[in-house]
């Protein structure tokens, strides 16, 4: 038995607060509403009703400012990698990239020959948990996001040396 | 009408401008560059052709020249027809169709961001698919990828 057990009342929640707070960024992830390429089909079923992911705190959010994760699903084209770099400029921080499918991780089939394809959007964001698949199935999404769920409770906020 | 009532008639009324004929499965007519926009306006506008339809503008490197080929139909008189004509690879420039058929805009555009063909007349030739800053004719058989985009690295 501790010094402070049994000295508060039922409502006082005791924590600390690097657990707190991977609590609320963990538990209301909102992504961007942002598809590039036919990944973005299985990121719609992975949000509608069967798979849901709404039960994770999902509410896609029109707008950067709003939102704390990126899931870039689909080809990224050179023309569009200087927007998704604008785009995760405009996110505010703390913020998160899924890199869903294999266009997004590598290139994908546009690894050799798509002169017009990024190889792999990490060149020029960071990304956190990379989701392989062509397309991932809504299943490997949510493992994804389960994974970047992991990751996110084991943040803390003090200085790591 | 078949192909070879077209490429007869094309014939009596354009003489050298029409250069030969091809029987397949898309049938083709050679057309000479001179005449290629008089051949799409008559096309386009003569009773009896009515081909109201340009269902697809394309370029084609075959290595010694660039080709455009203009696939025609017509919905009135259900019949349709490709043409070709020939440019050289160094400052290829094609008249424009515009003026024929609206569509032809976007079109004259892809062929210029892939083939580099410029189309004279045309009322805006800006690349359609590729960045405005894009280096080089992605279609063309010799094309080399860029190193970098905007310092972004494009080869693996």
């Amino acid at each position: 038995m501790g010094a402070i057990e049994g000295r508060f009342s039922d409502n006082v929640i005791i924590t600390s607060l690097d657990y707190f707070i991977n609590w609320a960024r963990l538990s209301a992830l909102w992504p961007m509403t942002f598809g590039l390429a036919c990944c973005a089909i299985e990121m719609m079923a992975t949000g509608a009703s069967r798979y849901d992911w709404d039960r994770f705190g999902m509410i896609p959010r029109a707008t950067p400012r709003q939102s704390d994760l990126m899931i870039v699903a689909g080809t990224v084209t050179l023309k569009m990698s200087s927007r998704v770099k604008k785009l995760y400029d405009q996110m505010a921080e703390p913020r998160y990239v899924i890199a869903m499918g294999c266009c997004a991780t590598s290139g994908g089939p546009y690894w050799q020959h798509g002169y017009h394809v990024l190889k792999g959007v990490d060149r020029v964001i960071p990304v956190d948990v990379y989701v392989p698949g062509c397309p991932p199935r809504p299943e490997s999404l949510l493992a994804g996001v389960m994974k970047l769920q992991e990751k996110i409770r084991h943040q803390t906020i003090a200085k790591v040396l | 009408m078949t192909p070879q009532e077209i490429f007869d008639n094309l014939q009596a009324e354009f003489g050298d401008g029409i250069i030969d004929f091809t029987e397949k499965v898309d049938t083709w007519i050679r057309v000479s560059l001179e005449a290629i926009a008089s051949v799409c306006h008559y096309l386009r506008n003569e009773p009896g052709h009515d081909f109201e339809s340009l269902m697809c503008l394309s370029g084609v490197d075959y290595e010694d020249h660039l080709t455009v080929v203009y696939h025609l139909g017509s919905y009135a008189k259900k019949h349709k027809i490709a043409l070709k004509v020939e440019v050289g690879r160094d400052e290829p420039k094609v008249p424009t169709v515009e003026a024929v058929w609206r569509v032809a805009n976007w079109h004259e555009r892809e062929a210029y961001d892939m083939f580099g063909i410029v189309f004279e007349g045309h009322s805006d030739l800006r690349r359609i698919l590729c960045p405005d800053d894009w280096e080089g004719w992605p279609l063309r058989k010799d094309y080399k990828v860029q190193e970098y985009y905007r310092g972004i690295k494009v080869e693996v």
